[in-house]
């Protein structure tokens, strides 16, 4: 077994070689690098953590932004709609008015034409009282050979017509 | 003839030998001649500071290489963590050193460089002098820090909590003797592991050879079976490798908990 077999003459040498390069990665290593790495990780934690408490606190206030939006967006959705009934009466109102005006119009037509109506019924009337008076009166002349004045024929013409 | 080439000391390759001259003098008899055992421990130690170096581009977004690096030393943090607490941050350069050097001692031993002509692995973590001024360094941080901190109410270490004074007349020798034990335990726990486990490849290699050596039908019987045997336990020596260093590390802590916090 070497390691007993030549301890006396390798024992010095093994601890102080072990000494030497253990004493030298200790100080490079273990001293210099491993702090700034660990320093690196601890700067990495620390941004995610600020990181992540950055994203929630936008969260929230993503969150009640759009409680605001959402009530402010009720309200105009409310008045939207008084402004949208309101249109509707104005507009039920003004057509209820138009129609009226628009009834009233044709009732004086109306009204109009038939005035118009009887005048021509009565002119007329009284233009074939004229004509039969005369027909009367030509019938009377040539039958009987008899002149008759013409406001007799006249007379006699509004009694038959009278009677029908 | 060909058991004769077949032959396989299991126990050369923990063989020491000064590679430029074998009479470097530190002080009168102070032998430091610079062996291959040395030549692994900087290798090593050069490995370790590659390793570790390429995870110190420390950008946001962690690269490949700076995410396996950050990954070892949060879990040395973590260790020490959730062993220590909140004051064991401080230990986390000794103990990552400590782990990384053992680990890549231990994985070093495993990497089949014998395949280049002249080159030879070495495992310095299969010698005790090596594992035993690693734990002697753990231990005197624990007594160091013991002390310091607590002064003597360290010795209380010895007497567990609410112990009747006559249960603690026995029990404070024991705990004394388990804790003086500890640094033996630590080192011989790693030496024995990584020995074993290069012992066993190089005897199973052995088998082949001799197998291989002594005709087809003792080959196949004996070489194949050998040889399939050697990938396995090479597979649960990149384990063992991993585990004691972790071990090793693990321990450490534990007992610089006591110093730290005492029960």
């Amino acid at each position: 077994m070497p390691q007993i077999a030549q301890i006396a003459d390798t024992l010095s040498g093994q601890v102080f070689w072990l000494l030497v390069f253990f004493g030298l990665t200790f100080a490079f290593v273990g001293l210099g690098m491993v702090p700034k790495i660990m320093g690196t990780v601890d700067l990495r934690d620390q941004q995610i953590a600020g990181d992540l408490a950055a994203a929630q606190a936008a969260r929230d206030a993503a969150d009640s932004e759009e409680e605001a939006w959402r009530k402010r967006e009720n309200a105009n959705r409310a008045s939207s709609q008084a402004v949208i009934a309101e249109a509707k009466a104005n507009a039920a109102a003004a057509s209820a008015a138009k129609l009226a005006e628009a009834q009233g119009r044709l009732d004086t037509q109306l009204a109009e034409a038939e005035a118009g109506i009887a005048a021509a019924r009565s002119s007329a009337l009284a233009e074939i009282e004229g004509v039969a008076a005369d027909a009367a009166r030509d019938i009377v002349a040539r039958v009987a050979g008899a002149e008759v004045e013409l406001a007799a024929a006249q007379a006699a013409v509004k009694e038959v017509m009278a009677h029908g | 003839m060909a058991a004769e080439e077949g032959k396989v000391d299991p126990m050369k390759q923990f063989t020491i030998e000064p590679l430029f001259g074998s009479d470097w003098q530190l002080a009168d008899g102070i032998n430091i001649a610079f062996t291959n055992s040395a030549l692994w421990m900087a290798v090593t130690a050069v490995l370790v500071t590659l390793f570790v170096a390429g995870g110190m581009r420390r950008q946001l977004v962690p690269g490949r290489w700076q995410m396996a690096v950050e990954t070892m030393t949060g879990f040395i943090d973590d260790l020490l963590e959730a062993n220590i607490g909140k004051a064991g941050r401080k230990y986390v350069p000794y103990i990552f050193t400590l782990f990384m050097f053992i680990l890549f001692g231990n994985l070093l031993g495993l990497v089949p460089v014998g395949l280049i002509p002249g080159v030879h692995a070495f495992t310095f973590t299969s010698h005790f002098t090596v594992t035993g001024v690693l734990a002697i360094m753990s231990f005197s941080i624990v007594l160091i820090v013991g002390f310091v901190k607590h002064g003597f109410h360290f010795f209380s270490l010895f007497v567990p909590k609410d112990t009747p004074f006559l249960m603690a007349v026995f029990i404070a020798p024991i705990e004394l003797v388990s804790f003086m034990v500890r640094p033996f335990s630590l080192a011989l726990r790693l030496f024995v592991a990584m020995m074993a486990g290069h012992v066993l490849l190089k005897v199973l290699a052995s088998f082949v050879i001799a197998g291989g050596g002594a005709g087809p039908a003792l080959g196949a019987l004996v070489g194949v079976p050998s040889f399939i045997l050697m990938v396995a336990i090479s597979a649960l020596e990149i384990l063992v490798a991993g585990i004691q260093a972790y071990v090793f590390a693990l321990l450490t802590s534990l007992y610089i908990n006591d110093a730290e916090n005492l029960h």
